[in-house]
């Protein structure tokens, strides 16, 4: 591209040929007014806000849409350009209300901050201002729609970000308004991120409306604990509360976008279910107790069950120091039982792979990739950012291939698509990798041997030996799969032929972190040798005596949940730690109220290997305290050796080594070797395909309210087919019973034409189906 | 479809009209047809009932809420019900000095209804019109959105309602 010489305000500038004068005066720093203009969309033009002077122009010229010509002498603070300005803050002021001390957006608000600037002291409109009826966009967005600027910056987020337009602005002239299409609520799982493109306060949160002033709230930095893109926070914090979440903008991460599980998350914490208090079952009866008291109790008691015989269990959601401290605590024990892979159920590569598993490039990568083939991934629901960046590739004439168990829209482009039952998943690739050998006229690997290449296996190897930039993911379906392993095997030799990057989609904040602290049964910390233990299944498959639960709540974060309440209820002895009680009460006998990421420093580490450590926003509540000063003083009580960290950071030190980012990123490898595939049976009755809903992850997104009352979390259904509810003899929207290995249960029929034949999808992770059995296999389903 | 009432589905005639304009433009930019789309849907159905403009949108495959926009956005678009005659009065600048002020007025009276209403028998609806593009003929009314009647005084607007039934 050409460099071009152009001046502003007097300023000799050199800025590329195609940029506009907005682009070339943020790049010299000089700040020029706007609303609609938005860098991460694209441009409108129709706020008139940018006006500017152009020497030679006949009259002022948007800032944002003007694109910049050699010689060309812009000025941004003439009096020519302050009239233009002035002008437009009068006609938008003209209809906006005047109610800022009652507007959440006050004191963070660009119109308030730019009529300072640019607005008169008075009015000079004496008639009646236009009035527009307040819009119902569900639990996470209000409204205030007379105070709308018609920036149409939401409008234009919908379009292009979230890939949904689900907001327009009907109407012409001043009887213009953003609406949704009859009525209609929001359901993107993106929707909150209009809050902040609003540059007034048309939209804002709806769960933090009236609580606080902008300027009572202290901005802290942290991390979010959901997904694993691991978004950068900011906390904003009035009197040791969390009061809201916002995005801090981080370009290699989450841009300047926030999930609405990230953002709305936070209310889970501020719940009467937080555990504020140690507490002992003794004699059947919930006494409260100290910590020292709970602890010594704790420790006694570890030391009179022999080591193999105790299982130690921690959700992917817990920060790496405290599942480094958990594994340490058991294997200095004399016991190698430690996971956090609850949901997984296939843990045989276990000992075949070569190191940690994780997404195979840099985040920023996925915005730009022209090839793509995604297996076992709910990409919107599990990895809403990552989603995003997905869509922006496919917007860029990327073809994104998808091989999955249901079809959930994307709201994007798919290139071709293989939607079959859960137990065909692995032959559905081998179908691809032999489409792929065979176009490629290299020989058919020996795993994919069984696999056949239709026309879809071939239309997708056609576009993966094409483009660029090639990669394959495997989502969290995939990874939870009975035959996750042969899936892993096969998509590694689909990205071999293909040549391309090989990621795994990480399932949680910490899946990475927890496998590179040792949090698993194979090996220790950056893939040391340790002592070897049972995995997650194992420990929950048959009793142990004693079990450590880190924030696990069984029946809900596990493969199989009615398997692991029966494991957990025969044991002696349970420890839970958790800053909730939940259901717990029931089967614990140790109550441990520990921190909540918002309460703990801590270090998360994101499906990239990027080492994200964050420090605590708020003091902990009540007697709360951080999980891994709690593992501290167990392992000091049970007389371990290497117990003596003071802070979190020497905990991180003693896990990760001096350089944690560098020492992560080199045991990170998605190489596994020595797999063997076999032929699946074909499957006889009915199959279960779950997910995961996307506001039941985790503890604090279950007891956020406001996400509970989204779409997205919905009472589950049982989702099947047109052809199956036939067969069965149902009725759409009626009732049907199912059953797996435990009890049945009721649920509303709902067609979903998109699934496969013979197949019921039943979500997983909530508390209505943690009675029914394991995530896949078979399932029988009734009339009532 | 979204829409599985049969009474909001076009007829066959329609829908080829509609594929005439879809064919107008690249097969993957089906939604440049919108404009025309509706205003086939008006002229079979009368008005443009929002589930109709859901229908058409589907139909095109684009968002219900952006052919809501086109029909919200040009004013020969009707989103209410309007009665056999839609009589619409330009009331742009040459038109008021040719006189189209005291025609509006006639109007109004002789109807009993004002702009954007509809007489109670369903016979006339009166809307407000923007320039049509002849001021050389100001003043002037367009019925039904096809046939332009200019040159207007009150007496040939008596005229032309009494032949409107």
């Amino acid at each position: 591209m050409a460099t071009l010489n152009i001046e502003i305000d007097g300023r000799a500038l050199q800025v590329e040929s195609g940029d506009t004068i907005m682009d070339a005066a943020n790049q010299a720093g000089i700040t020029i007014p706007h609303f609609c203009y938005h860098k991460k969309l694209s441009i409108a033009a129709n706020c008139r806000m940018c006006l500017v002077q152009v020497e030679k122009a006949p009259k002022p010229l948007p800032a944002c849409a003007t694109p910049v010509t050699d010689g060309m002498k812009v000025y941004t603070r003439s009096e020519y350009a302050i009239n233009a300005q002035k002008s437009v803050m009068e006609f938008l002021l003209i209809n906006h209300p005047l109610d800022c001390p009652i507007c959440d957006q006050g004191g963070e608000c660009t119109l308030q901050d730019l009529a300072v600037g640019y607005g008169g002291s008075s009015s000079r409109y004496q008639e009646i201002k236009r009035v527009v009826r307040d819009k119902n966009l569900g639990p996470l967005i209000a409204t205030d729609m007379t105070r709308c600027i018609h920036c149409s910056r939401c409008v234009r987020f919908g379009q292009e970000i979230a890939g949904v337009m689900e907001l327009g602005m009907p109407g012409r002239g001043e009887h213009t308004e953003v609406m949704p299409f009859l009525e209609s609520q929001v359901a993107s799982e993106l929707s909150g991120n209009v809050i902040d493109l609003c540059p007034v306060g048309a939209l804002t949160s709806k769960p933090f409306r009236y609580t606080a002033r902008s300027w009572e709230l202290s901005r802290r930095p942290s991390i979010s604990p959901h997904d694993s893109l691991g978004s950068n926070l900011e906390v904003h914090v009035k009197d040791n509360k969390v009061m809201r979440v916002l995005p801090r903008e981080n370009e290699d991460v989450n841009e300047c976008w926030l999930a609405d599980r990230d953002r709305f998350s936070y209310e889970g914490l501020n719940t009467a279910e937080r555990l504020t208090q140690p507490m002992v079952k003794y004699n059947g009866q919930w006494m409260e107790t100290t910590w020292q008291a709970a602890l010594e109790f704790v420790a006694d008691k570890l030391k009179t069950i022999p080591a193999e015989q105790i299982g130690a269990l921690s959700t992917p959601y817990r920060p790496a120091e405290e599942l480094f401290l958990l594994q340490k605590l058991m294997r200095g024990m004399g016991s190698g039982n430690v996971d956090h892979r609850l949901r997984q159920s296939d843990f045989s590569l276990d000992d075949k792979a070569h190191g940690g598993f994780w997404l195979g490039m840099p985040v920023t990568y996925m915005s730009r990739l022209n090839r793509m083939l995604v297996v076992g991934a709910n990409l919107r629901k599990d990895h809403p950012l990552m989603a995003h960046r997905i869509r922006e590739s496919v917007r860029w004439y990327g073809e994104l291939n998808l091989i999955n168990a249901h079809e959930d829209e994307f709201l994007g482009k798919v290139h071709a698509k293989r939607i079959v039952a859960p137990s065909q998943l692995a032959s559905t690739l081998a179908g691809v990798c032999r489409a792929l050998a065979e176009l490629k006229a290299l020989p058919v690997p020996d795993i994919a041997a069984h696999g056949v290449a239709d026309d879809t296996a071939r239309k997708m190897a056609d576009s993966l030996s094409g483009g660029e930039t090639r990669a394959v993911f495997l989502g969290n379906m995939a990874q939870h799969h009975p035959s996750y392993s042969q899936i892993h095997a096969l998509a590694q030799e689909v990205s071999r032929l293909a040549g391309a990057s090989f990621g795994v989609l990480g399932e949680a904040a910490n899946s990475v972190g927890a496998v590179a602290v040792g949090a698993i049964p194979g090996c220790g910390a950056l893939g040391q040798p340790a002592l070897k233990g049972l995995n997650a299944q194992q420990m929950l498959a048959q009793p142990l005596r004693a079990y450590l639960l880190l924030s696990v709540e069984a029946e809900l974060d596990t493969h199989d949940p009615v398997a692991a309440i029966a494991s957990i209820n025969a044991a002696e002895f349970v420890v839970m730690m958790s800053p909730y009680k939940g259901k717990s009460l029931d089967y614990a006998d140790v109550l441990l109220p520990i921190a909540p990421w918002t309460e703990t420093s801590g270090t998360f580490v994101n499906t990239e290997g990027r080492v994200q450590s964050f420090s605590a926003v708020v003091k902990p509540l009540g007697e709360t305290r951080p999980a891994w000063k709690v593992l501290r003083v167990l392992g000091n009580l049970l007389g371990l050796a290497g117990f003596e960290h003071n802070d979190s950071k020497e905990v991180l030190r003693d896990a990760l080594g001096d350089t944690p980012l560098g020492s992560v990123q080199a045991f990170l490898d998605n190489e596994v070797s020595g797999v063997k595939v076999e032929p699946p049976s074909p499957g006889e009755g009915l199959e279960r395909v779950a997910e995961v809903p996307i506001y039941q992850t985790d503890a604090v997104v279950r007891r956020s309210p406001s996400l509970q009352m989204t779409l997205d979390a919905s009472l589950p259904v049982a989702r099947m087919n047109s052809r199956l509810i036939a067969k069965l003899g149902l009725q759409e929207n009626g009732r049907v019973s199912v059953r797996q290995t435990a009890s049945a249960l009721t649920l509303k029929v709902q067609r979903d034409d998109f699934l496969p034949d013979n197949c019921v999808r039943v979500p997983s992770g909530h508390p209505l189906t943690a009675g029914l059995g394991p995530m896949f296999g078979p399932i029988t389903a009734e009339p009532v | 479809m979204a829409n599985p009432d049969s009474s909001l589905r076009l007829s066959a005639e329609s829908l080829a009209l509609i594929d005439v304009e879809v064919a107008k433009y690249p097969p993957d930019q089906k939604q440049s047809a919108v404009m025309g789309a509706l205003r086939i849907a008006q002229t079979e159905k009368g008005w443009l009932k929002p589930d109709l403009i859901e229908y058409v949108a589907d139909y095109l495959g684009m968002p219900a809420i952006a052919a809501y926009e086109v029909a919200t956005f040009y004013n020969m678009y009707d989103t209410q019900s309007v009665g056999r005659h839609k009589i619409t009065l330009c009331t742009n600048l040459p038109c008021t000095l040719m006189g189209a002020g005291e025609l509006a007025e006639h109007l109004k009276n002789k109807l009993g209804i004002g702009f954007g209403e509809t007489t109670e028998d369903g016979r006339f609806t009166l809307k407000e019109g923007e320039c049509m593009g002849a001021c050389g003929d100001a003043p002037m009314c367009l019925h039904n959105n096809h046939k332009m009647h200019t040159h207007l005084t009150p007496e040939k607007v008596d005229e032309l309602l009494d032949k409107l039934k």
